[in-house]
């Protein structure tokens, strides 16, 4: 038998197994319009379908019976019971005919003269000859209800044939599988197959204890059977996973004419190209990958590709291309979606995250283009402008990768400005049974998949740092831990506290740790456990839902060893510990956000030291006035102060670890001076370190903020993690009123100075300063925020602004300035890292005053008071 | 006796009389003896290895392997407010099904399956304290002793809590 033949015969008994049922809705409800075209079309098929393989005698009942609904379809007969019955004889003849040729692959002999005559006598409105069974053809395989019963009462006739109706459906697909063609398709329903692979699962987990049973014991007499068992569930578990395959086209045969659909309503030129279609997974996985991947082309064409216009123009072909692209990789499958559009535009979803405060403007200047750009996949976050009728409506991709999240797998995406945008999707094959990692903490085996774990790692403790060069290094911030891992500090958490699982002090106290690091989103995450087993194959299994709101376990599973243990999510674990929103909530704390960020793309020179602990520390060389050592003998300790004489003055010592250790023979000191010699008010403190280890010139990037008085936060300098200190805060500890203005703060005498300053840090640190030199100080992190003072006509009477900031350089800002308003007139000193001569020319020429390097405090100070004296003598001659 | 009958709840009232003697496993839980209905009953377990969930109510007791099935494991000594068993005491499991998930009430001792007479049966005294009270659909009296009658649909109530 021909493939054709056979899935015509599949598809036919399925067909009239809807029929018979259809026939009788028809009786009850002979108005039903909906059933009657239903009944109509089937029957349509089946001849259409037999003319074609070329099997007249079939053909030939079905077109009669076909010519009956024909007439009742256009309301020249009426719904009588006769009819119904003459059309369902049809139907078993059809029925016994389809039987045989199920058999024999061919019709029978024989013909249905008679039924024929009584469809057409019906069909042309007489009254059928009595009924008699189709005198030519033997009995067909199922009997058809006795005809006589029929016409007595109707409504009770309705049942015993509904009864006999619901039988065939059953019979006739065995008939078909019976027959001996193997090439023959069986269609089954989704939970069968479901409950197959749910003992499949359990199959495997009985196989692996098992295993580990006869791993232990040593006896040969199993070990062969054993061996052929685990062998078979193998081979059936992948049999069983064939079942459930699908091939990824599945998902994607409704696109094509979307994106047609799409090229209408955007007036766009968009072409689909569909690579790997053929790639098969888990049809559960497709389901659920399904409407994802539809959002993910709606979104490329809508937003990602240009007008043909705007192509044009940017030089590239009218007509943009949306490329979906899927295959396998280890044990995952990967979908790639991909547009050649604009590219996702960064400046937009910074402004965007801004107005929508899903993050500080301090919180993004520390972040890279692909962390902002992941913040699309946050709720509520659409850049589209305006809301069309194809997307931005606000669900967008964060439903996209919940969905995709849901189902175990990771959404990660590039984009390059004016050459697209690739949303690249990986995800588990299969849901029902995982690969995973077992770990143990607080006594406690957990699981954690696999997919999920990028590395582990043996991390040393402080104690042991340097015990192995290039040795990954587990660092404390205050009681926090983090892992500096090649040159990335992690953030970590320790599985046993999160849990609540207490810690076994003998685990604390080893000098090796071991870490998973896990991908959460864009970012990584290190797990601290105690100790690493293998990796397992799991099943998972749903856990109780009285454990449903801990949303740290994805499930539970069952062991080779028949004992029960949890699965972690790291999602979960990061939203508990607030890693992967950390931009929406730590913010909120008392600190101002300064610490949080440094401006990645300054560079700075920086004074590396050691003072209590270990760890290093540095502080901008700009603050420090000088280095210097001080003998024992020349330190005097005083009632509640540390003092020594310093160029005269008495300097007090302030010993960073805390407590000043007194017997060493001489200090390290880190002069802090606040210099007015003019007026006589010079103050100085020491803030007595350890050792000095060196001047670098360095980006200065905070990663990790602190609440620890007197740092600032964290960052990797030469290469190590590093506390940043807060100069302002050691100065207080010697000197209570040093920001007071106290006495001395003649030179600023409360003139008023604005401050234009993207970086957080960077106002930190220079408020301070300026703050103590007697100046009434406002600062703002953009030129658009100093611009809005100037239009409420806040009254300054200096301006300090730094020349690289984002949307308006401080060179825009002071032309903006300078071309008229209220502070036309204002000294604007310049603030920045670059002073070749050529830049200070363009700066001068755009309208600032002067121009200062940044942290030379003495030299904004000289600046400032030459700007506000030639300022002073402006206004006085004018 | 009568006047007890009239007494009862309207639930308890109607148990009375369709099933004129209920059928029961019996358990005791510190000193007390219980009764759960047996066609609630699926399986009684001896002394098993439970997992410890992390972060759980303190009633769970953590998760067992039944036959490759998971079951939640629920401290009945926690649930009714009665100190915890001391440490090492072997417990039993009374296992039940709800929604589809398997439950294992952990017990002392599971003893016998009875069927006390309709006519013991009454309804909770109103001084039974509150945990119990909450848990009970009513006492049978015995000879010589009483058995509460535990309602385990009220008992796993704390699932949908969560």
């Amino acid at each position: 038998m021909d493939d054709l033949l056979a899935e015509f015969l599949t598809e036919t008994n399925e067909n009239l197994a809807d029929l018979d049922v259809a026939l009788v809705r028809l009786e009850r409800n002979p108005d039903d319009g909906e059933t009657l075209s239903l009944i109509f079309r089937l029957v349509h098929t089946i001849k259409g379908t037999c003319g074609f393989l070329g099997l007249p005698r079939l053909e030939k009942v079905a077109h009669a019976a076909e010519n009956v609904l024909g007439r009742v379809r256009d309301g020249v007969l009426g719904v009588t019971p006769d009819l119904i019955s003459t059309v369902l004889a049809a139907i078993d003849q059809i029925k016994f005919i389809v039987a045989e040729l199920g058999k024999t692959g061919a019709e029978p002999g024989g013909d249905d003269a008679a039924l024929i005559l009584r469809l057409d006598a019906v069909s042309n409105g007489h009254a059928p000859p009595p009924a008699a069974a189709p005198a030519a053809a033997p009995p067909p395989a199922v009997a058809p209800p006795p005809a006589a019963v029929l016409p007595v009462l109707p409504a009770a006739a309705a049942a015993p044939v509904a009864a006999a109706a619901a039988e065939p459906p059953r019979a006739t697909p065995e008939a078909a599988a019976e027959a001996p063609q193997s090439n023959q398709t069986i269609r089954l329903g989704v939970d069968v197959l479901e409950d197959l692979m749910t003992l499949v699962s359990e199959l495997v987990l009985t196989r692996n204890q098992l295993l580990q049973l006869a791993r232990s014991r040593e006896s040969a007499a199993f070990s062969v059977p054993l061996q052929r068992l685990s062998h078979i569930t193998t081979d059936l578990q992948e049999g069983v996973m064939k079942t459930r395959m699908q091939p990824i086209g599945n998902a994607w045969g409704k696109l094509p004419r979307l994106v047609r659909d799409l090229t209408l309503e955007l007036d766009k030129r968009i072409e689909l190209v569909m690579h790997g279609a053929e790639t098969e997974l888990d049809r559960q996985v497709l389901e659920l990958i399904k409407d994802p991947l539809t959002h993910m082309v709606r979104n490329s064409a809508d937003h990602g590709l240009e007008t043909p216009a705007e192509r044009r123009a940017a030089g590239k072909a009218e007509t943009g291309h949306i490329t979906l692209n899927a295959f396998h990789e280890g044990g995952h499958i990967v979908i790639e979606v991909g547009d050649d559009g604009r590219g996702l535009p960064v400046d937009k979803i910074r402004s965007k995250i801004i107005s929508k405060g899903l993050a500080t403007e301090a919180e993004l200047v520390g972040m890279t283009d692909n962390q902002i750009l992941r913040f699309i996949f946050r709720p509520g976050f659409s850049t589209a402008a305006t809301i069309t009728a194809v997307s931005g409506r606000g669900v967008g991709m964060d439903v996209v990768k919940t969905n995709v999240e849901r189902i175990g797998g990771t959404i990660e995406l590039a984009s390059t400005a004016g050459q697209g945008t690739i949303f690249t999707i990986k995800i588990p094959l299969t849901l029902a049974i995982v690969s995973a990692l077992i770990v143990e903490a607080g006594g406690e085996r957990f699981a954690i998949p696999q997919l999920s774990v990028v590395e582990l790692v043996r991390a040393g403790t402080e104690a042991s740092a340097g015990a192995q060069a290039g040795e990954p290094v587990l660092q404390m911030i205050n009681d926090t831990p983090v892992l500096r891992l090649r040159d990335r500090l992690l953030p970590l958490v320790n599985l046993a506290d999160l849990l609540r699982l207490g810690t076994d002090p003998a685990r604390a106290a080893e000098p090796r740790r071991h870490i998973v690091v896990a991908q959460v989103g864009a970012s990584l995450l290190g797990i601290v456990v105690d100790r690493v087993f293998d990796t397992e194959e799991i099943v998972v299994k749903p856990v109780a839902p009285i454990m449903r709101h801990v949303t740290m376990f994805s499930g539970n599973t069952i062991l080779g060893d028949g004992s029960v243990i949890m699965i972690l999510d790291p999602n979960g674990i990061a939203r508990a510990t607030g890693i992967a929103g950390s931009a929406d909530g730590r913010g909120a704390g008392g600190r101002p956000a300064a610490g949080k960020a440094g401006r990645s793309d300054e560079r700075a020179a920086m004074l590396l030291f050691r003072a209590g602990g270990t760890e290093p520390k540095v502080v901008p060389l700009g603050l420090v006035a000088r280095l210097e050592e001080i003998a024992a003998d020349q330190i005097e300790v005083g009632a509640d102060q540390v003092v020594t004489q310093y160029r005269g003055r008495l300097m007090p010592l302030i010993a960073m670890s805390g407590e000043l250790d007194l017997t060493r023979p001489r200090q390290i000191v880190l002069v802090f001076a606040d210099t007015e010699r003019r007026l006589g008010h010079d103050r100085c403190m020491g803030l007595v370190v350890d050792e000095i280890i060196d001047v670098v010139e360095e980006t200065l990037a905070i990663q990790l903020a602190t609440n620890r008085p007197g740092i600032l936060g964290k960052a990797v300098i030469a290469g190590k993690a590093t506390d940043i200190i807060d100069a302002g805060y050691w100065l207080t500890r010697a000197f209570a009123d040093w920001f007071d203005g106290g006495g001395d703060a003649s030179q600023g005498n409360g003139t008023r100075l604005l401050i234009v300053e993207d970086s957080a840090f960077f106002r930190q640190m220079l408020v301070p300063s300026l703050v103590a030199a007697g100046f009434d100080v406002t600062a703002v992190g953009s030129a658009a925020e100093a611009l809005a003072l100037a239009d409420a006509g806040v009254p300054f009477s200096a301006i300090v602004s730094d020349i690289e900031m984002p949307d308006m350089d401080g060179l825009a800002f002071v032309a903006r300035l300078r071309a008229g308003g209220p502070w036309q007139e204002l000294p604007v000193i310049a603030l920045t890292g670059m002073t070749s001569p050529a830049q200070i020319e363009a700066g001068r020429a755009a309208g600032f005053t002067d121009y200062v390097r940044k942290f030379e405090r003495e030299a904004l100070l000289a600046s400032l008071r030459q700007c506000l004296t030639i300022s002073a003598e402006h206004r006085l001659h004018a | 006796m009568s006047t007890n009958t009239i007494d009862r709840r309207p639930a308890a009232d109607q148990r009375g009389e369709d099933a004129t003697a209920r059928t029961l496993v019996t358990l005791t839980i510190a000193d007390q003896l219980c009764g759960v209905p047996v066609l609630s009953v699926r399986d009684i377990l001896g002394e098993q290895p439970i997992t410890r969930i992390p972060l759980a109510p303190p009633e769970i007791a953590g998760s067992l392997n039944l036959r490759g099935r998971i079951v939640t494991a629920i401290d009945l000594r926690c649930r009714l407010g009665v100190p915890p068993a001391p440490p090492g005491t072997p417990r039993m499991s009374v296992v039940t099904e709800q929604g589809g998930d398997l439950y294992a009430l952990l017990v002392d001792q599971v003893s016998e399956v009875m069927t006390p007479p309709a006519s013991s049966f009454e309804r909770n005294p109103p001084t039974l304290p509150a945990a119990w009270g909450e848990f009970c659909s009513g006492i049978y009296r015995l000879d010589g002793r009483l058995m509460v009658e535990l309602d385990i649909g009220r008992i796993l109530a704390l699932s949908t809590k969560g």
